[in-house]
């Protein structure tokens, strides 16, 4: 359970990020943070693992206080903490393999990270977790020879290869053209609720955050204006949280996003599941 | 309609602004220059009867110098020999200790304090020519080849180090960010977040720094740090002037194809 208390970032250009914001994450819940460019989505989940230091406030992870963590202390945190990112950062001169067995390196020593002899353990589970994001038998391929979904497969699974107790989520769709977009936000939900994750999942894409949300926090101006279940939301509090636009048609196509995926789930049932579904295919 | 109405204006002339706007200082500092090469001239004696004297000496020691003599091979190759294993050990030693020091000099990877002692090495030494350097290290540790390897060390930690340390800056902080976010320590972080993506420019300037460490090689004998350098000098000092241009020859060779070796091989891998 993540639980964040009065969270202030002030940047040292004066600029604030985050004012007095307060939210907790139940375990296994998957929430989406919508909120334009600038709301202060990205401080906040990086001020979780302390990849930007918060100004004042406090965050607690399953019971300890993230914010009192030393330097060494934390980098034990964040080896709970799973992370995955809007523009991948994998390890692009790096195989497949060595990006996703990163996620181990907190919890190897040195020279088995140098000599990259991985326990036998982790290896079988960075297979299983290739299989499980579609990417079987990619595991020799550099990752800068891959497309953007397969990377962000990639990214999922180092972030899953941590066994974290949390997983924050920075615009993993924001690269990606929509299908994939749907597909990699759909495989990440998914795979949280199945290991019961709390999610904190960052993204300004409002139709694709209520199609795979369960929950929905609202950012703007730093600040958190709305906090609620998907159905909550209608126009006036985009509106709050965006500014001022028609909101009709989002609301409406979000709902028929839902109504269209149903049906093509149903429709997909009995015959065999790609997880070539971006085109991994192809190549 | 009438935009060309009524008399034409006087044609404006235009000239390009100079590039210093006071005239005072534009001539002035023209003027400071000319009076400098006067005075300098004078200082030197640059004495033309002098220049004309000379043509002849030179001509006859052209002419001393054909055709080259090689009967001292043995002399020649052990010399040639001495530069190589100057050049290939000053390189493995220096390329492997500039690693840390450019860690260190890399501003996103060290606190300022560590940062600034580092760079300071960093300038000192690749301020100084090689030469100098070698004059220090011969004073300090005697003649011969220790006093050039030395020295080609430190001036390979200078200028990989310094390279390398540019290149360490200039890496993408995502992907150290990501490797941050797993709970990896500041060593991990260095092995999966910096180093894979700095590599191939490592070994490009690892090849680069051998290339010039033999070019550097042969001359440093010069001042009396070994090699090939010594041979030549001490040719010239006995007035061997066929066997100082086999020597020569040789050098000119061995560059040749260290510049041609090392150009392949980098061409290769970036």
């Amino acid at each position: 359970m993540l639980q964040v208390d009065s969270l202030t970032k002030t940047y040292p250009t004066g600029q604030k990020a985050l004012d007095g914001c307060s939210l907790t994450v139940e375990t296994g819940q998957v929430v989406a943070v919508i909120g334009p460019s600038g709301a202060g989505k990205s401080s906040l989940i990086r001020c979780v693992n302390r990849l930007v230091e918060p100004t004042q406030g406090r965050i607690w992870l399953d019971g300890t206080d993230v914010t009192r963590l030393g330097r060494n202390q934390m980098a034990r945190m964040r080896r709970h903490m799973g992370m995955i990112f809007q523009e991948y950062n994998l390890v692009e001169r790096l195989t497949v393999m060595e990006n996703v067995l990163s996620g181990r390196l907190g919890f190897v020593s040195f020279w088995q990270a140098f000599l990259r002899r991985f326990p036998q353990a982790d290896i079988d589970r960075a297979f299983e977790l290739l299989d499980q994001v579609g990417l079987s038998g990619y595991e020799n391929s550099r990752a800068d020879a891959l497309s953007g979904g397969q990377r962000q497969r990639v990214g999922i699974a180092r972030a899953l290869m941590q066994e974290p107790r949390i997983l924050l989520v920075d615009e993993p769709t924001s690269s990606l053209d929509p299908r994939t977009a749907r597909t990699i936000l759909g495989l990440i939900a998914d795979l949280a609720r199945e290991r019961g994750l709390p999610a904190l999942i960052n993204i300004h894409d409002v139709g694709l955050a209520l199609m795979f949300a369960e929950r929905v926090v609202g950012l703007s101006q730093a600040r958190v204006v709305f906090d609620g279940v998907p159905d909550q939301l209608d126009e006036h509090i985009l509106t709050r949280i965006f500014g001022e636009a028609d909101w009709r048609q989002t609301v409406r196509h979000a709902g028929d996003d839902e109504r269209a995926m149903a049906a093509a789930n149903q429709a997909d049932d009995g015959a065999p599941v790609s997880p070539h579904a971006d085109g991994i295919g192809s190549v | 309609m009438t935009v060309q109405s009524g008399t034409p204006a006087a044609p404006r002339s235009w000239r390009k602004p100079p590039m210093i706007r006071n005239p005072v200082l534009r001539w002035g500092m023209l003027l400071a220059v000319a009076v400098y090469i006067v005075y300098a001239v004078e200082d030197v004696n640059l004495d033309l009867a002098r220049f004309i004297a000379g043509i002849p000496k030179a001509v006859e020691m052209a002419g001393d110098m054909v055709p080259p003599d090689f009967t001292r091979w043995p002399l020649l190759l052990e010399g040639l020999l001495e530069s190589l294993q100057m050049a290939i050990f000053s390189t493995a030693v220096g390329v492997v200790l500039s690693v840390p020091i450019a860690v260190g000099a890399a501003r996103n990877m060290v606190p300022k304090p560590v940062y600034l002692a580092f760079r300071c090495y960093l300038g000192l030494v690749r301020t100084l020519p090689e030469v100098l350097i070698a004059i220090f290290l011969v004073k300090a540790f005697g003649f011969g080849a220790f006093a050039g390897m030395l020295t080609l060390t430190v001036a390979s930690t200078g200028f990989v180090g310094k390279l390398l340390a540019e290149e360490i800056e200039a890496i993408d902080p995502g992907e150290v960010e990501a490797i941050r976010a797993t709970g990896s320590g500041w060593l991990k972080v260095l092995l999966y977040g910096v180093q894979p993506q700095t590599l191939p420019r490592y070994v490009g300037l690892c090849i680069y720094r051998l290339d010039i460490n033999l070019r550097e090689s042969t001359i440093l004998g010069i001042v009396g740090a070994g090699g090939i350098g010594a041979t030549l000098y001490n040719a010239f000092g006995r007035y061997e002037y066929d066997f100082a241009f086999a020597i020569l020859l040789s050098i000119v060779a061995l560059v040749l194809v260290a510049e041609w070796a090392s150009g392949a091989i980098r061409a290769r891998i970036t």
